[in-house]
């Protein structure tokens, strides 16, 4: 084909992989033949379901319960030699001399992947005791070794924690230390950044290029983030419901994709660039509207105490004086990455957390004003109808034990204004705004998909007529595409009927195509607020420089991560 | 190709969604899902019908039992169970069906003037369907004299599981102690849940310091070993007291101590719950604390305290037969089944009349039923398969 | 590490200080005093000083002082080591404590050697080889060990070894042993007793116990860092016990606590039945005839057993649980 053999180390020709289901096997992967090259950097990509994880594992014969039902796997040492992984026996004496010597793999959660009852040192020494003739001393120190490479900090100490001692980050590193511990020709990545806060993420993929390069090993990466292929790929292999589309190198796809799918998959992440041009966040819109909400120095502490004789009393920081303004009428996008609080603070605005300090003043339809810190204060003068929440997890937001009438009848019902008639009246017609048709009313949760659920829960959050939606990262659980869709039908919501909205987000680049300000915070500080423009082209602190940086770009003529 | 193809369409279309089609029905309300869940059990559905079974026996014991179980038969001391026919082979008719049992041979062995009986060929007893035989008062305010069968000659006896030491019909005396063993259980659950709700709901709703002391009490019971409490505290019950005091007294021993898992379960499910987001949309959707309790938590949580209940039964039903059996639970001349294996407490009597074991075989089948029902309860009680 | 222990310490003291006052509330429920069962019991005999007697034991008592006083009276002679008298025995209960103690903690030491020997590797086998022979043969074992009550397991034996042998059993010694000096044979003879109620205390916890760890090692054995391990090359057998078995063991520590009550709870029902030179029958006796103090004494006793067993199951745990060790959580 289009590579000579020599320089393939890995050649994998129809590979099918099955599950038995009900007694029939079911081949999730069907005839996938890719190539690896020594030295390469190959992503799979695909969404959940695609088969990418299932195809990675089978490479190492872990793919259990699955079991390959034909093709060849065929490992190629330098001499030339070929073994046939495929051929071989799960548990056969050859296959796992394969596994951690020849082949190492890093997997997607740190934490649950590491043994929490061994040190990070047992476990890696162990690896290289399985494949190394060496007394324990020297395989002590080459796990040092390995976890220097890493960059792990004190690896001599470092080497007798638990994982749970470590950071999400430094976990990662303790895993990728552990895979390439015997120096493995092959190193097979599954989604490793994708439970990795954005930084995070940008330190790791920076970290496995570097030892790429300085072990000179090829590398699976299996990712469903468009953004990290453009940033690290070679070659890109694109996974649809267990098919290979497509595969080739990475500009040649990104810029004339074969498949349709591909050319899909590019389109929606090309929607969320933090660089490109968007419909919002340029300027404000319109003069200076009237401030909705004002808050005013909010703090907040979690406290947690253990012990009955020595009390300990752990205590949390999570908000630290935060001061911010939204506009009548704007979308104010609240970023920060795992622990920032910003979660803590929309929760905290509408009473579902109490805070300990500050004020959050907000200014009703009728002009009035109401300090939203205030126990109770949601269900004064009706505000509780006037400020919505939809919640991240479309499916624990939804009780399964309501029909989608009773969920989004809820609010009207305790309203108390409405007939029963004119309540189902008014759920078909929000149904219908939404998307939903109206023969879904008597139906249970369970019934919808994600996307469809977090239409449900807008629906919910519209039946009263609010003025500000609060969403709490609600395209997060999201697929790319269903995400855009109802982003969009959140703009329409906001044309037609007036909405402001607070929206809460991780992904810089979904918050930057659908806010007209950001405020950034970090470790329950904000960091900065300003327009969307503004903070994504020209931060002014240190935390969003860096933030901004660690976002992946989406041409991969134009890398930005790895360069820096 | 038209994988590909398929792809294709997907990618062109916005509705991205295909994979849930709006064609699935998903109308099925909480309780036929756990309906559906639970009869796909086959084992907790057979249970289900034996506790059916054993429960309708329980109810109807007058009617059911052919004698009455406190009668005295002194010539029918550990009369083993009589042997039962269908059919009768007589010269004039040949084989005809009339469902009979053979009387008793006594012999005396002269050595250790044992009494053995031995089956009379000769003697049969003819068993009739619902015949005239002993007056009793159905759930004590219906008179009655038919039962279900019975022998109605003066001097025809049918003993078909055997007699205790007093001559007894254990049979009869079986069916009686069903409805004490069976219902003991259920009102120590049923006091077992009242405290358990109550304690379990006031821990999980308030937290804190009061959650703290509940929790430590729970951990405090829970630590001690149930069976020296209960006989401690079943010894001090007054020796006066009636059949039905000492009966609610026991309900209540047990359940002082029963109660904690079902405690924890509660407060377990409502912490749980209480996080839950749809919980917090209630309560932006402006519902008061009673409502957030009673319509978008209770039901979520309904068929798991039921279940843990179910599975909590057994356990009254052990400690109950348990406690008679040691003499210190019910007393004479209640009859549970604790109270009938009293009977079979030592070797001497149970070498002479191994029946007296009958009663052990009915707890066992009772537990198991219970356990089996209960699995098959907890497993179909959660169809969503979120919040464990 | 310190601060856990300390903590379990305090809890362990207050837990016990709870225990008495209940074991005191039990000694006082019956209607009357402790003395009216007495005083009836020597006027039954035609005792006719009795009257005197009791007045002079009253007071020593402290009988008419109110209860909480009572039961500090009670506490300060149990902290001095008198456990009160048995006036059925007419002997100190300190005295016919000790007596049988030593048999008493055999037998339970015993039987939950014999549990954990059980249910460990038959726990280990069935979640692994799930759905084989071996793992129904377990449940059908498991149902068994729930569903038969344990004073009926006993019957149920000593039926059986009757109806083979014609021996009935009975005690822990052979009628030659009972009043012997430990010997080698006695203790052979002991053995040749004691696995009959060892095997009916541990049938029921075994039962528990397998389910549970079990039900651990299914959850265990699907944890990513089991399909890490696999990914280093190791062999299924060692990877098992060494990552999902370790991990499902941790919970299995804990329940040490829970297993000890439920073993009490057993050991005393059966040697009831099989007529053990244990305290189990005393205690009944003792309760029949409301002798209070002893059987007050002997509640506490078997309280404060589990309590301790308790304590060291959580010692136990936080030294094989790093993640109690290294204070991450308190348990």
């Amino acid at each position: 084909m289009d590579t000579q053999p020599v320089d393939n180390i890995l050649e994998v020709r129809n590979l099918r992989v099955g599950f038995g289901i009900n007694k029939t096997i079911v081949d999730v992967v069907r005839d996938v033949s890719f190539d690896l090259r020594r030295g390469e950097t190959l992503c799979v990509v695909g969404e959940s379901g695609s088969g990418k994880s299932v195809t990675a594992r089978a490479l190492m014969r872990i793919a259990r319960p699955g079991r390959i039902t034909g093709g060849s796997i065929l490992l190629r040492n330098p001499r030339g030699d070929t073994l046939d992984i495929a051929a071989l026996d799960d548990e056969s004496e050859q296959m796992r001399a394969v596994r951690g010597d020849r082949i190492g793999m890093v997997f997607q959660e740190p934490m649950s992947s590491l043994s929490p009852v061994h040190t990070i040192g047992a476990q890696i020494i162990e690896t290289i005791l399985l494949h190394r003739d060496m007394t324990q001393t020297e395989a002590r120190a080459q796990a040092i070794e390995a976890l220097r490479r890493v960059q792990i900090p004190n690896p001599e100490t470092a080497i007798d924690k638990y994982s749970f001692e470590f950071s999400g980050g430094m976990r990662q590193r303790a895993m990728i230390a552990m895979a390439l511990s015997c120096e493995p020709e092959i190193l097979i990545a599954d989604e490793p950044t994708t439970a990795l806060d954005v930084t995070t993420q940008a330190e790791i993929l920076r970290l496995i290029k570097r030892l790429q390069r300085d072990l000179g090993m090829s590398v699976i990466f299996i990712t469903h983030d468009m953004g990290v292929v453009a940033e690290i790929a070679d070659r890109v292999a694109v996974m649809y419901h267990g098919e290979l589309l497509e595969i080739g190198p990475v500009k040649q796809v990104f810029h004339e994709p074969k498949a349709p799918y591909s050319r899909h998959l590019i389109g929606a992440s090309n929607k969320f660039t933090i660089t490109g041009d968007h419909a919002r966040g340029g300027t404000l819109p319109g003069l200076d509207p009237g401030v909705m909400l004002d808050v005013r120095n909010l703090d907040l502490t979690f406290r947690k105490s253990t012990g009955v004789l020595f009390r300990k009393v752990q205590e949390f920081h999570a908000l630290k004086d935060v001061s911010l303004k939204l506009r009548d009428g704007e979308n104010l996008g609240i970023v920060g990455e795992s622990g920032s609080g910003k979660t803590t603070l929309v929760r905290a605005l509408v009473g579902l957390i109490p805070a300990d300090s500050g004020q959050a003043i907000y200014r009703s339809k009728d002009g009035r004003d109401f300090d939203l810190l205030q126990k109770g204060a949601l269900r004064k003068a009706g505000l509780n109808r006037e400020i919505r929440m939809v919640f991240q997890d479309p499916f624990s937001s939804l009780n399964p034990r309501m029909t989608v009438e009773q969920v989004i009848a809820e609010p009207l019902y305790l309203e108390g204004k409405r007939s029963k008639a004119e309540i189902r009246a008014k759920v078909i017609s929000l149904l219908d705004r939404v998307g939903l048709p109206k023969n879904v009313l008597s139906r249970y949760p369970h019934a919808f998909s994600g996307g469809q659920r977090q239409r449900i829960s807008i629906a919910r959050a519209l039946s009263v007529d609010p003025r500000l939606i609060i969403a709490d990262e609600a395209t997060s659980a999201l697929d790319g595409s269903i995400r855009s869709q109802i982003l969009d039908l959140m703009f329409e919501l906001q044309t037609e009927l007036g909405l402001s909205y607070i929206f809460v987000g991780h992904d810089l680049g979904v918050v930057r195509y659908f806010c007209d300000r950001i405020a950034v915070m970090h470790k329950g500080v904000l960091v900065e607020v300003g327009t969307a423009a503004e903070i994504c082209q020209n931060p002014s602190k240190d935390y969003t420089r860096s933030l901004i940086a660690a976002v992946p770009g989406t041409d991969p003529d134009h890398r930005r991560l790895l360069t820096a | 190709m038209d994988k590909t193809q398929e792809a294709l369409a997907a990618a062109d279309e916005p509705v991205f969604e295909a994979h849930t089609p709006l064609t699935t029905q998903g109308t099925e309300t909480q309780f036929q899902l756990i309906w559906r869940a639970f009869k796909a059990h086959r084992l907790a559905m057979v249970s289900l019908w034996v506790l059916i079974f054993l429960y309708a026996v329980a109810a109807f014991a007058e009617f059911l039992a052919p004698n009455d179980p406190l009668d005295v038969n002194a010539r029918y001391t550990y009369a083993p169970p009589q042997e039962f026919r269908w059919f009768e082979h007589t010269e004039e008719d040949g084989w005809a069906f009339r469902p009979h049992v053979l009387g008793y041979d006594v012999e005396v062995d002269p050595v250790a003037l044992r009494r053995t009986f031995v089956m009379d060929e000769e003697t049969k007893y003819y068993v009739k369907f619902l015949p005239e035989t002993w007056e009793t008062k159905m759930w004590g305010f219906i008179p009655i004299s038919r039962h279900l069968i019975g022998v109605e000659g003066r001097r025809d006896v049918l003993f078909l599981m055997g007699t205790d030491r007093l001559g007894r019909d254990l049979l009869s005396r079986l069916i009686y102690g069903a409805r004490i063993t069976l219902s003991i259980g259920l009102a120590g659950v049923g006091l077992s849940l009242v405290l358990g709700v109550i304690i379990g709901g006031i821990s999980g709703y308030y937290g804190g310091i009061v959650d703290n002391l509940i929790q430590r009490v729970i951990e405090f019971i829970r630590s001690i070993p149930p069976i020296p409490l209960w006989m401690g505290f079943a010894a001090a019950l007054p020796r006066d007291w009636s059949a039905l005091q000492n009966y609610f007294a026991i309900t209540l021993i047990l359940s002082l101590i029963g109660w904690t898992e079902l405690a924890r379960v509660v407060r377990s499910r409502f912490l749980s719950l209480k996080s839950e987001d749809y919980v917090s949309a209630a309560k932006l959707d402006g519902a008061g604390d009673f409502r957030i309790i009673w319509r978008h938590m209770l039901p979520a949580f309904s068929s798991h305290i039921i279940a843990t209940a179910t599975l909590a039964i057994p356990g009254m039903i052990l400690a109950e037969t348990s406690l008679s059996f040691l003499g210190l639970g019910l007393q004479t001349p209640i009859i549970s089944w604790g109270v009938l294996l009293q009977e079979a407490q030592n070797l001497r009597a149970l070498a002479d009349a191994p029946w007296l074991l009958i009663p052990g075989v009915f707890i066992v089948i009772t537990i198991l039923a219970m356990n089996f029902l209960g699995d098959g309860m907890r497993d179909a009680a959660d169809p969503y398969g979120s919040n464990h | 590490m310190l601060r856990f222990i300390a903590n379990r310490m305090f809890a362990m003291v207050i837990m016990t200080l709870v225990l008495s006052f209940v074991c005191f509330f039990i000694i006082q429920l019956p209607p009357g005093d402790v003395m009216t069962a007495y005083a009836a019991q020597l006027a039954a005999a035609g005792d006719s000083s009795s009257a005197d007697t009791i007045a002079r034991m009253r007071a020593a008592y402290g009988l008419d002082e109110p209860f909480l006083t009572q039961y500090f009276i009670w506490l300060k002679s149990l902290l001095s080591g008198n456990l009160g008298y048995s006036f059925t025995l007419q002997r100190p209960v300190s005295e016919i404590v000790s007596s049988r103690i030593g048999i008493s903690l055999a037998v339970e030491l015993l039987a939950i050697v014999v549990l954990w020997g059980i249910a460990i590797p038959v726990g280990i086998y069935s979640a692994v080889r799930r759905y084989s022979v071996g793992d129904m043969f377990a449940t059908v074992f498991g149902f068994i060990g729930i569903a038969v009550p344990n004073f009926l397991l006993a019957l149920l034996i000593m039926y059986i070894i009757y109806l083979y042998t014609g021996t009935a059993v009975d005690g822990l010694f052979s009628a030659e042993y009972v009043q012997a000096r430990w010997s080698l044979a006695k203790l052979w003879d002991f053995f040749t007793h004691v696995w009959i109620p060892v095997i009916v205390i541990a049938t029921g916890g075994a039962a528990q116990i397998i389910r549970i760890l079990r039900a651990n090692l299914l959850d265990e054995l699907n944890k990513p860092y089991v399909v890490t391990a696999r990914a280093k090359g190791m062999s299924e057998r060692r990877l098992i016990m060494r990552y999902p078995v370790r991990v499902a063991m941790i919970p299995l520590v804990a329940t040490v606590g829970w297993v000890l009550p439920t073993v009490i709870s057993s050991s005393i029902v059966t040697a009831i039945v099989l007529n053990l030179p244990t305290l189990s029958p005393i205690l009944l006796r003792s309760l029949l005839t409301q002798d209070m103090y002893l059987a007050g004494a002997l509640i506490l006793f078997m309280g404060l057993l589990t309590l301790i067993g308790t304590l060291v199951s959580d010692l136990l745990l936080a030294w094989i649980d790093p993640r109690i060790r290294t204070g991450m959580t308190d348990g």
